[in-house]
């Protein structure tokens, strides 16, 4: 018996098209709009002014607090201008925009291909030199890693589990990433168990993914902290409660975080980011993003550029299909979808998806059948059905009891419900505004 | 028999000591209410709007009647009326307010401001607005998916078949501010009703700069800031590229409505202008100018996604 989760879940069409392609490099943009608001917490603030001539790997925005992460400039040329710019989240955010000229780095980064396998830094200094260079959670939250990784006073970390699972559908960025850097992530996981000062290390992989698991398995062998699992494909395994539960079978409690059961996670996408980070002195200015749809030519893996509008990746992939009826940013259950060819690809960006008209529409509605089969899948064990009403009869008071603040917005509830209610987007909307009620109670 | 007779005498004894215990209860824990929140309460319009800002009309009249003045009470659905006949039963000086009603400020109607994109979500602009600015290139104006209708009370709030906009019934509006909570993108304002209900406001709420707005929408605000050196009264501020009108110190003049240049400015109820024959002929073959030019942009921009 593969582990896998007790609860809830689905098992949507794997889809994973651009399987086994290699990790392409995307040419030099034009220009790149770079937003300054790529993470949860404060955005950044700029550093450079208009006309300033910036370096790849040079600082252009300085992290707004704690909570937040320093942002890069991902190509070597002058700032055009420091203007709001459309992105993924379909309003007008404050964006660097920088016109290429050139290739220049900034002289420390390490741009060989050679394996740099020990690391002389202590835990602090790990963690400074991520916040550093801009590192944040690779799998789509984009929570900054470095505090991710500082234990708060009072806890202790037992575990470091990388998620490799990439439950989402048609996404293969994270499996290619493996096949191609196996080495380069399994230092990047010893790094981190190093920062947060433990020794076991826990990798689980999807059994979909049996070449993955195959070389990790042999790679780990010279790490002595390093167990690989494979797990059965269920969505949303790649949750950080889920993956938890899956693993070690502890379950995060309402409310709190995996660090209250002695857990981290982090992406494995992460673990090569903070692996060239500290080993390359790299900042996070680049990721693996994969461009894949039904009707897609060259379904790819890119390495692109954070910035980069998303028409050049979608060019590499073949060009737009003639019938495309949504871009999504993002795998098919989690992703939003963009209304502009023109949004940059920012650190969060884990894949595009071009779906064909047939598949993009949403479902017609129908009323309610009380089959309760949101309810079945719901992964953290809530009443998707219940909080959808609730919702929508604004009763936010209500919705805190339900417990809504735990809903992950994974979309297995909408996803399978027969009378196609978007049960997602009304939770959403109660989240927004309890989460509001909240904030103006303290 | 008997035993009917024992259940009889049992139960009817059990109502009597029920009924004593009970009246002895109702005495010493009575509610003394004061009469006069039913009696105001009779007099306000019953519509439970919360307009007033209490839960409620009965919550509004326990609030009035337990103020020492009506100052910072009102029932908007009620209006002077309403007030004059409350302060009346009271005893109280009543506080008269200018009469008001809600404005949508946006004039995006599809053939000034071309979408970009379809929208098959659920019908809420509360859930629209969390997932994005909108399905035109304008981030800021209406969605048009009638959160303010459904939140509208008093059947005074309607979309427009043909514009796609919320409008107003100057009648049934009681400004009671249900629509103005409701809006995500806080279009609708309440202002003054005004002289024979005559209205002048900026019909947009765009806060981009003048070129990306007026490419988004033929009428937005492009805040050139005519309007402010037009005012004799100082009663437009620019502020964000939007120009806004105070509705306490304008003094309906209309001067901001000619030099517009986007038309952005609307003027409500007014007569017909007496025609300035030469001069207006010219403006509007300037204003025609203007607009096929900036039509042309638009359709440009929305041909551009197919053809990538």
């Amino acid at each position: 018996m593969l582990k896998t989760f007790p609860k809830g879940g689905v098992h949507p069409a794997e889809n994973k098209l651009s399987k086994g392609k290699k990790i392409e490099k995307l040419n030099m943009p034009e220009t790149v709009t770079i937003p300054i608001s790529q993470h949860i917490g404060a955005p950044a603030v700029p550093v450079v002014n208009k006309g300033d001539i910036v370096k790849i790997g040079q600082l252009i925005a300085k992290s707004g607090g704690f909570v937040s992460a320093n942002i890069h400039s991902s190509v070597s040329g002058k700032v055009l201008k420091i203007e709001p710019s459309m992105d993924a989240s379909g309003y007008k955010r404050m964006s660097i925009i920088i016109k290429v000229e050139g290739e220049e780095y900034e002289p420390d980064i390490d741009l060989s291909d050679t394996l740099v396998k020990e690391c002389s830094l202590n835990a602090d200094e790990i963690k400074k030199r991520i916040a550093d260079k801009g590192i944040v959670g690779l799998g789509g939250a984009t929570f900054p890693t470095h505090v991710k990784l500082s234990v708060p006073p009072g806890k202790t970390a037992e575990h470091l589990v990388i998620n490799a699972v990439e439950c989402e559908p048609y996404l293969t960025a994270d499996h290619q990433l493996m096949m191609e850097k196996p080495d380069e992530i399994l230092v990047g996981c010893s790094i981190m168990a190093k920062a947060i000062g433990v020794n076991k290390v826990l990798i689980g992989i999807e059994n979909n993914k049996p070449d993955a698991i195959k070389l990790f398995k042999e790679k780990a062998v010279s790490f002595n902290n390093i167990e690989i699992y494979a797990l059965k494909v269920k969505y949303p395994q790649g949750g950080e409660k889920q993956l938890i539960k899956a693993l070690i079978n502890r379950e995060v409690p309402s409310g709190g975080l995996p660090i209250d059961v002695g857990c981290v996670v982090q992406n494995v996408g992460t673990a090569f980011a903070v692996y060239e980070a500290v080993q390359k002195n790299k900042p996070l200015y680049e990721r693996v993003v994969t461009v894949t749809g039904k009707n897609v030519k060259n379904p790819v893996n890119l390495l692109a550029k954070v910035g980069t509008p998303i028409s050049e990746l979608i060019e590499l992939a073949g060009g737009l299909p003639e019938d495309t009826g949504k871009i999504v940013n993002g795998g098919p259950m989690m992703g939003k979808a963009v209304n502009n060819q023109q949004i940059p690809v920012t650190k969060g960006t884990s894949g595009i998806l071009l779906f064909p008209n047939k598949l993009a529409k949403r479902p017609e509605v129908y009323n309610c059948i009380r089959c309760s089969r949101c309810t079945h899948v719901c992964p953290m064990n809530l009443e998707p059905h219940l909080l959808k009403n609730l919702s929508n009869k604004a009763l936010w008071e209500e919705l805190e009891k339900e417990r809504v603040l735990d809903c992950i917005e994974c979309g297995s509830c909408s996803y399978t419900c027969p009378a196609g209610i978007p049960l997602l987007d009304y939770i959403r909307l109660g989240k927004a505004n309890l989460n509001r009620i909240i904030r103006s109670r303290k | 028999m008997e035993i009917v007779l024992y259940t009889l005498i049992s139960l009817s004894s059990l109502g009597i000591i029920l009924a004593v215990i009970l009246f002895f209860v109702a005495q010493q824990f009575k509610v003394v209410e004061d009469p006069r929140i039913d009696e105001v309460e009779a007099l306000l319009p019953g519509a439970n709007c919360g307009g007033c800002g209490y839960p409620g009309c009965r919550g509004f009249a326990d609030a009035c009647v337990k103020a020492d003045s009506l100052d910072g009470l009102f029932c908007p659905a009620g209006g002077n009326e309403t007030m004059n006949a409350v302060a009346k039963a009271l005893g109280m000086a009543a506080v008269e307010k200018e009469p008001q009603i809600a404005v949508v400020r946006c004039a995006g109607a599809p053939e000034q401001r071309a979408k970009t994109s379809i929208y098959d979500g659920p019908q809420s602009c509360a859930i629209a607005a969390a997932l994005y600015g909108g399905d035109t290139d304008c981030p800021y104006g209406c969605l048009g998916l009638g959160d303010c209708v459904e939140a509208c009370t008093f059947d005074a709030i309607y979309i427009d078949e043909n514009t796609g906009l919320p409008v107003v019934s100057e009648e049934k509006c009681t400004a009671c501010g249900a629509c103005v909570t409701a809006c995500p993108k806080d279009i609708i304002e309440l202002r003054n009703k005004g002289k024979k209900s005559r209205r002048i406001y900026v019909s947009c709420v765009n806060k981009d700069k003048g070129g990306p707005a007026k490419k988004a929408c033929n009428v937005a605000c492009i805040g050139c800031g005519k309007c402010v050196k037009e005012c004799p009264f100082d009663a437009i501020t620019l502020e964000n590229f939007l120009a806004y009108i105070d509705y306490e110190k304008c003094k309906l003049c209309r001067k901001c409505v000619e030099v517009c240049p986007t038309g952005a400015i609307i003027e409500l109820n007014f007569p017909p202008r007496k025609p300035k024959p030469e001069k207006k002929e010219e403006n509007a073959d300037n204003e025609k100018a203007e607009n096929n030019a900036a039509a042309d942009t638009v359709i440009e921009n929305t041909s551009e996604p197919k053809n990538e």
